[in-house]
């Protein structure tokens, strides 16, 4: 019972802070930063103005939209810059939805999605459009079959994640897309969680629409793009002038393009270094706590994985007092998702995963990236089994495992 | 007892101004303080009860802006702590309980007892805080001679929340710190100007933290609705003490004892609520001196300054938060949980359901419910 008080007053004075929260948001990397302060100092003109400021800006923001094409393997008129992933997504479920003239509307998702994504397709379920969600495995991963089994002929849209932010796990994109171009239906993927961390190709996965977002691959908030497959049928959520090829209207976020277009050519340069280092560390991470702390396990980890993401159970330990205890020993980490006060709910991912609530509850994510290292994997995960250890022997609940 | 001046302490902030000068108190004691917020209760569950007046109620996204907006003005570590799960279990589903058995509920006691002074405590302690700290206006004192933690009034006699705390165990009492004990309310004011507090002119908080607007039968209907419980499921008689009946109404949970209002009934003189029986969902009305009662009994008794009663004993017993502790003799029964209380005059409207508080001066020597 007795608490180790002279570690923890140090801890409250922590200067070094270790941050292992990337699948939450990333630091702007200094070479996007760079471009993106020369756009905001320098190309200050309206993209749409006929003048030369004009033309600079409109001149930095298509060549920003060639770069991120590049980077999925797409065309830069398929890209349309927008102010993030929500949007993005957003955008791509009730722009296909809405656009549709069929009377009877279906569309099919899963039960692991971003709220990005659950909560617009709760909308249209109260706009009277029907919406599947499909299952996952106990591994987390939908099974294609569901989705040919699922479809029907008011079907309009698929749209499933790539993966998934607290699990990581590497959702079938490929073999869904291949159904949903059979069928001739519109396949939307949030690809938030995967691009920058996995190869993404639009044709190779077969997708009509693709949602990407800058603050995830170390460019700044407030900007993400949205890959639209020509030909696909969209119409705008918002109304205003002929921006973006009359898909999202706005003055365009030039330096937020510029870094966005910086950080999808950098990703993607140092895809393959980048993902086996993390690739490393993460495993490192994991045998280091499994190893040490009893009655642990990872959630999801039997299947194909992004190469920087692990969730890892604690059964017995409240993840919340878990993700506090190591933020006040200087460790970014993260459980389930806030609420509006700050407060933590229980992941529904975890839950559809077949997690009891209790387990979900103890379960932490950890998201590795460019800034950690294998001497900073060491010192979390020795934090970790600290933790884990105080944080037990104040539990009734965990008095029954030993 | 050893103090640890140097020990880390968690405030418990609900973002007004008694919680936050707690924290801003200790961290000019130079203490290592962290400050925790408990959401309780999510205040869009029942939408229909919330009004204008639910803002700046506790738990509100309000309350915790101002939490924060403290915490991050004194510089110390802060964080919002679900324990909406834990709330509804302990507090929110026995208060309807006791309703519905016909009593009275106090929940800020279950709330003391089952989650601030017991989750909470655990809480902080996983996170290296020996000790927590919160903004009751009560005194902590350790005494020497009978090796007991004692309660006692808070110096500020109107703001004394020692009705709401007779629960607490030694070791709860133990861990606990009340800053703002020896100061009255208007000299807490004073104290968070001088800090710069920057809730320091924020009103207080009057009613039940999830009862915004102070009508618990509402609630308890509310919550009913959410629940798929129907409404009308507790619907009875009024009957008057000779047990003839008088009226209808639809559910015990709309009446209180000693309450005159709300009963929907002439009558040459007024009536008022003398008893509740749940068994058969009566309403007993009768005359105002037939709510005068000599004595009560007291279950699952929490003793504080003595370990337990084992002759009789003189003391001050409060029976509501507003009432003035009476003289009262309490006897031991052969039941260590069960206290006879005999008050030397009657007392008006004696409530099941409520606690009574019993004190000799300041201290408190225990208490219990109202059977």
């Amino acid at each position: 019972m007795r608490v180790d008080m002279a570690v923890r007053i140090e801890v409250i004075a922590v200067v070094n802070r270790f941050y292992f929260d990337h699948n939450a948001t990333t630091p702007v990397s200094s070479e996007v930063l760079a471009e993106h302060i020369e756009a905001l100092r320098e190309v200050y003109g309206n993209a749409s103005s006929i003048h030369h400021n004009g033309q600079r800006a409109k001149q930095a923001l298509e060549e920003a939209r060639r770069r991120v094409a590049a980077a999925i393997g797409a065309e830069s008129r398929e890209i349309v810059f927008l102010s993030g992933g929500t949007e993005a997504g957003n955008l791509a479920i009730l722009g296909v939805v809405r656009a549709s003239t069929k009377l009877r509307k279906h569309v099919i998702t899963s039960v692991i999605e971003h709220p990005a994504v659950m909560n617009t397709c709760a909308q249209l379920e109260r706009e009277g459009v029907e919406v599947t969600y499909l299952p996952v495995s106990p591994g987390g991963v939908v099974d294609p079959d569901s989705v040919r089994q699922t479809l029907r002929e008011d079907t309009v849209l698929v749209t499933l994640m790539h993966a998934n932010n607290e699990t990581g796990t590497v959702q079938p994109v490929e073999a869904i897309g291949r159904i949903t171009r059979e069928a001739g239906i519109a396949f939307h993927s949030d690809g938030v969680q995967a691009f920058g961390k996995i190869p993404v190709g639009v044709n190779t996965l077969g997708v009509d629409l693709y949602t990407i977002s800058g603050h995830k691959i170390y460019a700044p908030k407030g900007v993400g793009a949205l890959y639209v497959r020509k030909g696909t049928k969209l119409v705008p959520l918002l109304f205003g002038g002929h921006h973006e090829r009359d898909r999202r209207p706005g003055t365009e976020n030039v330096p937020g393009a510029v870094a966005l277009g910086c950080a999808a050519a950098v990703a993607v340069r140092d895809l393959e270094a980048e993902s086996s280092r993390l690739d490393a560390l993460r495993n490192r991470l994991e045998r280091a706590i499994l190893e040490r702390v009893p009655h642990s396990g990872v959630n999801g980890g039997a299947v194909a994985r992004v190469p920087n993401t692990t969730n890892i159970y604690f059964d017995g330990v409240q993840g919340e007092a878990m993700v506090i205890a190591l933020d006040l020993a200087g460790f970014a980490v993260s459980t389930g998702s806030a609420c509006s006060s700050g407060a933590v709910e229980p992941s529904h991912v975890l839950t559809a995963l077949g997690l009891k609530k209790e387990r979900a509850r103890a379960s932490l994510r950890f998201s590795l990236g460019r800034s950690n290292t294998a001497a900073q994997v060491d010192a979390l995960a020795e934090a970790v089994v600290e933790a884990a250890g105080r944080l037990r022997s104040l539990s009734p609940a965990y008095a029954h495992h030993d | 007892m050893p103090t640890m001046t140097d020990s880390l302490v968690a405030v418990a902030m609900s973002g007004g101004v008694d919680s936050s000068t707690v924290a801003a108190l200790l961290r000019k004691q130079g203490r290592q303080v962290i400050g925790l917020t408990m959401q309780l209760w999510n205040q869009r569950r029942l939408p229909e009860l919330s009004s204008e007046g639910a803002h700046g109620r506790c738990c509100s996204l309000d309350d915790v802006y101002d939490a924060r907006h403290v915490a991050q003005q004194l510089g110390i570590p802060y964080y919002v702590l679900n324990f909406e799960q834990r709330f509804e279990e302990q507090v929110v589903r026995p208060f309807i309980q006791e309703y519905l058995q016909g009593r009275t509920p106090v929940p800020c006691t279950l709330c003391n007892n089952f989650v601030k002074f017991d989750d909470f405590i655990d809480f902080a302690a996983g996170l290296g805080a020996e000790r927590i700290a919160t903004g009751h206006y009560a005194r902590i004192a350790w005494n020497e001679e009978t090796g007991r933690h004692e309660l006692r009034r808070g110096a500020d006699a109107s703001k004394d929340q020692t009705y709401f705390l007779f629960g607490l165990t030694q070791r709860q009492l133990s861990r606990t710190l009340f800053p703002l004990g020896d100061l009255t309310k208007e000299e807490v004011r004073k104290l968070a100007a001088e800090l710069e507090v920057p809730v320091a002119k924020k009103p207080d908080s009057q009613e039940i933290c999830f009862v915004p607007n102070g009508d618990y039968a509402a609630f308890i209907d509310a919550y009913f609705e959410e629940q798929g419980i129907p409404a009308n499921a507790a619907s009875g008689e009024i009957v008057d003490t000779s047990g003839k009946v008088i009226g209808g109404h639809s559910g015990v949970h709309h009446f209180t004892v000693g309450q005159r209002r709300r009963l929907g009934i002439a009558a040459g003189e007024p009536l008022y609520v003398i008893e509740t029986q749940p068994a058969s969902q009566r309403v007993v009305v009768g005359r105002n001196q037939d709510l005068l009662r000599g004595e009560l009994m007291a279950r699952d008794v929490n003793w504080i300054s003595i370990p337990g009663l084992t002759e009789a004993v003189r003391a001050a017993v409060k029976i509501r938060n507003k009432h003035i502790a009476a003289p009262a003799t309490l006897l031991p029964t052969g039941d260590a949980k069960r206290t006879r209380v005999l008050f030397d005059e009657p007392q008006r409207a004696i409530t099941p359901g409520q606690a009574a508080v019993f004190y000799q001066d300041d201290l408190v020597v225990g208490g219990g419910w109202i059977a």
